[in-house]
């Protein structure tokens, strides 16, 4: 498969090239741009879930995750109504969950706390929703805080395209979805994940925290105190959290 | 533990042989659960581990199914579980809760003795003759006060279905004007003949020429579809019927599997012709469980007079056999793709496309899928022509259309008309007088007021995939529309934020609005979040289920601004809903607990 040819998108005024077999956000994210995203992360299959990085291409909407670049695309991603409709759609992932930030240990490292800064996000401005989720601790190492999950399914693939393992899973239907565990248990407890697995480390949000390694970092120097959500090259960045972020 | 993420080994063939004479794959996850539910009145915790091993699934694929579909349930239910159909053509709530009082249950839950659970449901497809519900899967129709009274005595005396009285468990057609494909006799095997006569290049041309179009509402050329999916390279080509006719006010497709089933089979055999399939699946919504026996005998039939099977009708290489898969509640599953994940024995999630499912569908194998009526009519024109066909209708929509009517009128039942006649046309026809309004496709339509009953059906201007809902001067419209609006919010898959959260705030909104607390920022917050869900949902769930929302703002202002307070702003919390789970926990109910 030839992996690069001579044709080109065009995102906000800008002519990016493609390789063959590429969506518009690999195609933007080798070019240097940021387009907000939450289920997305380069290496695993794309979701299209979160449509964060929803953007108009001539005229029509469209996942940038899922579409393939095809030469000549029109692509408006950074206007004012994008953003706004990203912001919303933060909004909207905000009350649907019990997120408190000030009292979450993610805080700082937190994708979702992150995109809502970089939109200006003020407020979740919709009434919450103060669903009851189930809290997992039962594993050793490992939490599953679901307040906070917003379903992305990073973990589901993380453990099944890297990891080699199939420990997670979403059930259910419309916002009774939920991530839910791969044993007759649904423990994680009974499962084989282990620290450093990429499914114990991918979540976005809080939701799967490994223990006792809370404000290891102190506020003010984590990952998004000290960079940018938009930063070029900024996910190994963000999935180094709880270490040495600033190194 | 399961490692392997991904699909089942493919169906054996052991299993799909035309020895299995009841045309039901039993080892279908879904068909299981089903099993077991029946046994147990509902999916026991131990039963899934053991299922999982079975099946050779994972266990969080099936927990994730289970929790899926409405029609399992993880609590006992009744031996008797009642589900009242809420669609505002088949649905009376009124009738649930005055059951419910006979029988001393709420809503929602199950009797102590385990006697009875009473609960609703998704449109069940009886809008004709409604009002319905389904007990243990079974549909009884025209309810009545009376009815309701007997059936409240058979329950308490415990007397199986079998002993109730059969007339209750009627469904009719209601055929109430013939068309092009209602009237045209059809013998079984016509249009595979004229298949073979003609050759299948000239056949497949023949159905492109015809104009036909998918008959589930989006309307794409059958033509097409079928010749993309016959040059896609692939192991296998599969063709799907879909039979998960869940629009709410749709019904035709009932029609047509109870008493056309052999012109839908028929096309899809002459589908498989064309593009080289072996396997067809019927998927068939749950609410019609009551017509599998038919469908299995026809299907039986048609294996008897070398219609299915191997070397049809005598064809050396034309092996073909059709399986019926029973859906379990759930509307999304009507979206093609959710429809192939289903039948993969997964959540009915709608996939990503491009692919297509005709590049890549069952199986991730070149596949067709098509509406029940769509099929029904490319068997009929495999027998008389394109011409025959196109000679109906309008420029862009050829042939006829039959429309489920439903609501405030004097003969609902089905009716089928050539494209491009009028609405007006249509309520004269089915008694309409003094409509407010029209849904014209059922929720994911579009809502129509009397300055329009002059258009036309049809794909170039109202299109529909057959509900047509009458609405009398007399109707709380708005009471619809919020009805549509808890039907979108409880049937999103879930999958994407733009419609899992979307309608969820849609239907508060609504009821806020319908609930006399809604301002005019509540009326522009709602025409914002409209707007964002049609635009940027995954699928077209989400892209339509604000239309009836967006459709009476724009053609029904005074439904709104005639139930707003006059302020600025009203807040959402209830302080008294708020107090419910304080009232619970203490066991209170009076006055004084009560704001």
């Amino acid at each position: 498969m030839s992996d690069s040819n001579n044709e080109t998108i065009t995102i906000d005024g800008r002519e990016i090239p493609f390789k063959a077999g590429q969506t518009i956000m690999d195609a933007a994210l080798d070019a240097d741009i940021y387009i907000p995203h939450l289920c997305h992360r380069p290496g695993l299959k794309p979701h299209g879930s979160c449509k964060l990085c929803t953007v108009d291409v001539d005229g029509r909407t469209g996942s940038s995750c899922t579409l393939p670049a095809t030469a000549g695309q029109q692509i408006s991603s950074n206007t004012e109504d994008l953003n706004e409709v990203r912001k919303t759609i933060t909004q909207m992932l905000f009350v649907e969950g019990n997120h408190f930030c000030p009292s979450c240990e993610k805080t700082g490292d937190c994708t979702l706390q992150a995109v809502g800064y970089h939109l200006d996000m003020l407020d979740g401005h919709f009434p919450q929703f103060y669903p009851r989720r189930e809290v997992d601790a039962s594993h050793a190492s490992i939490i599953i805080d679901r307040d906070r999950c917003i379903l992305c399914a990073l973990c589901v693939r993380a453990s099944r395209e890297v990891d080699g393992k199939n420990v997670f899973d979403i059930g259910g239907r419309g916002t009774d979805a939920r991530l839910i565990v791969n044993a007759p248990s649904g423990k994680l407890v009974d499962t084989d994940i282990e620290t450093d697995d990429l499914a114990a480390h991918i979540c976005p949000v809080g939701a799967i925290i490994i223990k006792e390694h809370g404000y290891e970092v102190p506020i003010g120097r984590r990952t998004f105190d000290l960079h940018s959500v938009a930063e070029p090259g900024i996910e190994p960045v963000i999935l180094r959290k709880g270490k040495h972020t600033d190194e | 533990m399961e490692l392997n993420s991904g699909l089942k080994k493919q169906p054996t063939a052991s299993l799909m042989s035309s020895e299995n004479r009841d045309h039901l794959n039993g080892n279908h996850l879904l068909h299981r659960l089903y099993d077991i539910q029946r046994q147990s009145h509902h999916i026991p915790q131990h039963a899934i581990p053991a299922l999982a091993t079975e099946l050779e699934l994972p266990v969080s694929q099936i927990e994730s199914a289970i929790d899926f579909y409405s029609f399992f349930h993880r609590t006992p239910r009744g031996r008797f579980d009642i589900m009242f159909s809420n669609c505002t053509s088949c649905g009376d709530l009124g009738m649930m809760r005055s059951l419910c009082d006979k029988l001393n249950i709420a809503p929602g839950e199950t009797r102590a003795d385990g006697a009875v659970s009473i609960s609703d449901a998704s449109c069940i497809g009886m809008c004709d003759q409604g009002p319905a519900l389904l007990v243990n899967g079974r549909t009884i129709t025209k309810l009545s006060p009376r009815r309701l009274d007997l059936i409240a005595e058979h329950i308490e005396a415990n007397r199986a279905l079998d002993q109730w009285p059969v007339e209750w468990f009627d469904v009719h057609d209601n055929v109430r004007k013939n068309g092009l494909l209602l009237s045209a006799p059809f013998e079984p095997g016509s249009a595979l003949l004229a298949s073979i006569k003609q050759g299948q290049e000239n056949m497949l041309a023949n159905i492109d020429q015809s104009g036909l179009r998918g008959r589930g509402g989006a309307g794409f050329s059958t033509g097409m579809k079928w010749k993309f999916c016959r040059e896609a390279k692939g192991d296998a080509h599969y063709v799907i019927c879909n039979a998960d006719e869940g629009e709410p006010g749709t019904f035709k497709d009932r029609i047509l599997l109870t008493s056309h089933a052999h012109s839908v089979f028929e096309g899809m055999t002459v589908c498989a012709y064309l593009i080289g399939a072996q396997k067809g699946y019927l998927y068939l919504r749950a609410e019609y469980r009551y017509l599998l026996p038919s469908l299995q005998a026809v299907l039986t039939h048609r294996h008897n007079s070398k219609l299915l099977g191997e070397e049809i009708l005598g064809q050396h290489g034309f092996d073909f056999d059709i399986e019926i898969i029973v859906g379990a509640g759930a509307y999304i599953c009507g979206e093609e793709s959710a429809l192939i994940e289903s039948m993969e024995e997964k959540r009915g999630i709608p996939r990503v496309r491009p692919p297509f499912p005709v590049v890549s569908g069952y199986l991730n194998q070149p596949t067709v899928v098509n509406n029940v009526e769509t099929l029904a009519a490319a068997a009929q024109i495999a027998v008389h022509g394109s011409d025959w066909f196109n000679a109906h209708g309008s420029d862009k929509s050829a042939g006829s259309k039959i429309l489920s009517i439903s609501g405030d009128c004097l003969t609902p039942g089905a009716y089928e008309y050539a494209f491009g006649v009028s609405i007006q046309r249509i309520l004269d026809d089915c008694g309409a007088e003094d409509v407010q309004a029209i849904q014209v496709g059922g929720p994911s339509g579009t809502l129509i007021g009397p300055d329009e009953f002059e258009r036309k059906l049809g794909f170039e201007d109202l299109a529909t995939g057959g509900s047509f809902m009458i609405f009398g001067k007399d109707c709380d419209l708005l009471k619809v529309i919020c009805n549509f609006a808890h039907f979108f919010a409880h049937e999103s898959c879930g999958f994407c934020t733009p419609c899992r959260v979307g309608t969820t705030l849609l239907r508060n909104g609504l009821d806020k609005i319908c609930n006399g607390k809604g301002t005019q920022y509540d009326v522009d917050e709602m025409r914002r979040m409209a707007a964002l869900v049609k635009r940027r949902s995954h699928c077209g769930l989400g892209q339509t289920a604000p239309s009836p929302i967006l459709d009476a703002l724009e053609r029904f202002p005074e439904l709104f601004n005639e139930k707003l307070v006059h302020s600025d702003f009203e807040p959402h919390f209830d302080l008294d809903a708020a107090l419910e789970e304080a009232r619970q926990l203490t066991n209170r109910d009076d006055a004084e607990a009560h704001l």
